[in-house]
């Protein structure tokens, strides 16, 4: 208990809002990374989960390609490509690591919302006259919608917690409080910088809840519910580990 | 390739305190998530709780954890316990919604049917609702092989050696190929424990084979940890 | 015989299902239970079973409380078969025939004996006994629930719409073989339908229930059809509706059945000489 204050005590101690070191800044780059990785993630997987999820092709090959990815170690990959491509080029080294992390989420959200959407729909689009891209726009994607976000939500929260590494290569980050304590055996400051994380993984957790409910169309509001009721929130991707 | 000859004794040892290190909270992990799914699945009351809880765990980073649970618990900073229970509770974190998907997939009138043959409640979970959650089980838990695997390179920072020294001391030393080589090592030992996962999979549950996989199975499969 | 007494059930959410019936179902006889949806006929059967507890009165097998049997054993004495049959997914077809037999302790030779023998009782070939219930066809997987409820040589058979889920073709062939096997084990089945002609067609003794699981009319079909006690029977066999009301016209020589409200309902068969 008496580190949980002293952990309060370091948090709240008005020098953590100056300088370089202080927590705002900390803050902006640590969610500015993960932004951004979240970001070029959903450029590339969503037009290509959209693609698998439609013409209902190549998901064995995205399922093997992300089992073998996601036995790859974030920290293996972090160092051998700052030390390939220099500490120079360390912003890089850290975005492609955690793009190479959410990716596999965000694909399988995308293709696994629109093959959720119960054929009979599509082939009703069809039937009434719509277009390939129609039925993709119109049916596919706004149902599929809840399922994506999901994806998007258990990357985010992947990319968050694994973002402490960018510590480790010199970026800042709220890992640096972690990486700094360490040595130096600062518990009060390992735990404050603990707590930033959680707190933040936690905000954008909340966050993407509010946008799948958001996101999900009032037609299958009800059902969706009723569902989860008895399925356990089963309508989100299963989620991985987090650094 | 110099490095790799000078060091293949090193490469090993690492291989095996690596395997070591990722079995234990596999197996607790696994072990501990039965009753805790259970609960959650049984009682709605207990649902909401035990999922928020583990939903929590979820955003503690695994390198926060190693540095806080010596203080916590007190133990030695530098012990190997530090990892293995860290290391667990992400297990039971990542396994226990697995287990709780697992039994709500096992079919309404399978359920009714057993308890009308007349199995105990004891009897019909061992019996009938484990063994058809398996599938969806096996999933959750080869995610948490893998995942286990790729967090205890993180036990570097805390002191606990495991190919993840190899990562840190080839950045410090500029060998890009002992990184390399602790990569293929991690990736490998994990592909390694999936594979004995499958098929222990395959030999445990013959019938599972004729099914194509479930959509909760599916979307397990396609799930990625981090690290 | 299985007999209720008084017998309501009142569920945690306040829905009375079961609302005081007294009822007397008679061995050796298929009674079957008829009404439509949220008449509290499924109760009504796992009452018998102890699947659901009355919340009063009491419920008889020849002449001994179920409330003083415990529940286990008194199912695995009782056979029981439901729609989309329950197979357990995970065992072989002989193992899921033999289940109550392992829980009661039979010895695998002796329960895959025992499991063949029923597998031929329902008509089902040997060789589907090693097969999963995926492989089997829904036909096919109804007969292995009925050799399954038929292991341990039960006096009762339970069956909750068991023919609900299989086509109509495949069910007429599942209702014949039902009557056959009735004829050779006068089992007392209590059967549950919604179809007013499955019920007349297996029950020796069919009850029509209301809302509540309130008896409407009970008695043989031929009673039922003969005087329908209310209007409420009437439209439910569809004696209102002229359905069950039967005249012969002669076609082209032939005597055609036609209903009451006009349409063709079938071919008089003439058997011996010109029909009377």
């Amino acid at each position: 208990m008496n580190l949980f204050v002293d952990a309060l005590a370091w948090l709240f101690s008005l020098d953590r809002l100056i300088g370089g070191n202080s927590i705002p800044q900390r803050v902006l780059e640590h969610a500015g990374y993960t932004v951004l990785s979240l970001i070029v993630s959903a450029v590339i997987a969503i037009p290509v989960g959209f693609a698998i999820g439609h013409f209902r092709r190549g998901r064995e090959v995205t399922v093997a390609l992300s089992g073998a990815a996601r036995a790859l170690p974030s920290l293996g990959l972090l160092t051998v490509l700052a030390l390939m491509l220099g500490l120079g080029a360390a912003p890089a080294v850290a975005v492609i690591v955690f793009v190479v992390l959410g990716t596999p989420s965000v694909l399988a959200g995308a293709y696994s919302g629109i093959e959720s959407v119960d054929p009979a729909t599509v082939k009703a689009a069809r039937a009434m006259g719509m277009t390939e891209w129609q039925v993709l726009w119109k049916v596919e994607v706004p149902l599929g919608l809840p399922l994506l976000v999901g994806g998007l939500r258990s990357a985010a929260l992947q990319i968050v917690a694994t973002a402490t590494l960018a510590a480790y290569i010199g970026l800042g980050g709220l890992g640096s409080y972690i990486f700094t304590a360490i040595p130096l055996r600062q518990y009060d400051v390992m735990l404050g910088g603990a707590i930033l994380i959680m707190v933040l993984a936690i905000v954008i957790d909340a966050l993407f809840a509010g946008l799948g409910r958001l996101v999900t169309p009032r037609g299958v509001r009800h059902r969706r519910r009723e569902s989860e009721r008895s399925l356990a929130l089963s309508a989100r991707p299963a989620r991985g580990t987090t650094l | 390739m110099n490095w790799l000859v000078n060091n293949l004794d090193l490469v090993l040892e690492l291989s095996l305190q690596h395997v070591r290190l990722a079995v234990l909270p596999i197996v607790l992990g696994f072990a501990l998530s039965l009753p805790i799914g259970w609960l959650a699945w049984r009682f709605r009351f207990s649902r909401g709780l035990v999922l928020t809880v583990i939903g929590l765990l979820y955003t503690i980073p695994s390198l926060a954890l190693f540095v806080l649970l010596p203080p916590a618990l007190g133990i030695s900073f530098l012990s190997e316990l530090n990892v293995t229970i860290a290391l667990t509770v992400y297990a039971v974190a990542l396994m226990t919604r697995s287990v709780t998907e697992g039994l709500a997939a096992v079919g309404p009138s399978v359920r009714v049917a057993a308890t009308a043959m007349g199995y105990s409640t004891w009897g019909r979970f061992w019996r009938v609702e484990f063994p058809l959650a398996g599938p969806v089980m096996l999933a959750g838990l080869r995610v948490v092989a893998v995942s286990t695997v790729s967090l205890v390179t993180v036990g570097v920072f805390v002191g606990v050696r495991s190919l993840g020294y190899l990562f840190t001391d080839g950045l410090q030393r500029g060998i890009v190929l002992e990184i390399v080589t602790g990569i293929v090592m991690t990736v490998v030992i994990a592909l390694l424990l999936d594979l004995v996962l499958v098929v222990l999979g395959r030999i445990l549950m013959p019938w599972q084979r004729l099914f194509a996989p479930s959509a909760t199975v599916r979307r397990l499969q396609t799930a990625r940890p981090a690290a | 015989m299985i007999e209720f007494r008084s017998v309501s059930k009142e569920f945690d959410d306040g829905t009375v299902a079961v609302d005081d019936i007294s009822l007397v179902i008679p061995a050796r006889r298929v009674t079957v239970l008829v009404g439509s949806s949220g008449s509290g006929k499924t109760t009504l059967l796992q009452m018998i079973n102890r699947m659901v507890e009355p919340t009063s009165g009491t419920i008889e097998i020849d002449g001994e409380n179920i409330a003083g049997i415990a529940p286990v054993p008194l199912r695995r004495r009782i056979g029981y078969v439901i729609q989309n049959s329950g197979l357990l997914p995970h065992r072989t077809i002989i193992d899921n025939v033999a289940t109550v037999l392992y829980l009661e302790g039979v010895r695998k030779p002796q329960a895959h004996e025992r499991a063949l023998e029923l597998l031929s009782t329902v008509g089902l070939d040997h060789a589907l006994a090693t097969r999963y219930p995926s492989q089997l066809s829904g036909g096919q997987q109804q007969r292995v629930g009925v050799a399954r409820a038929l292991a341990v040589n039960p006096n009762i058979l339970l069956m909750d719409e068991p023919f609900g889920a299989v086509d109509p073709i495949v069910r007429a062939e599942l209702q014949q073989e039902l009557l056959r096997l009735q004829r050779e084990l006068a089992k007392t089945i209590v059967f549950v339908t919604h179809d007013i002609d499955e019920a007349f067609l297996l029950g020796d003794n069919v009850v029509i229930l209301g809302e509540g699981a309130k008896i409407a009319q009970q008695g043989s079909p031929s009673e039922l059809l003969a005087n329908p006690a209310t209007e409420f029977v009437a439209s439910f066999i569809g004696a209102d509706r002229g359905r069950r009301e039967l005249t012969i016209r002669r076609v082209n020589g032939r005597s055609v059945v036609i209903d009451g409200t006009g349409r063709p309902a079938g071919v008089l068969a003439e058997t011996d000489g010109p029909a009377s």
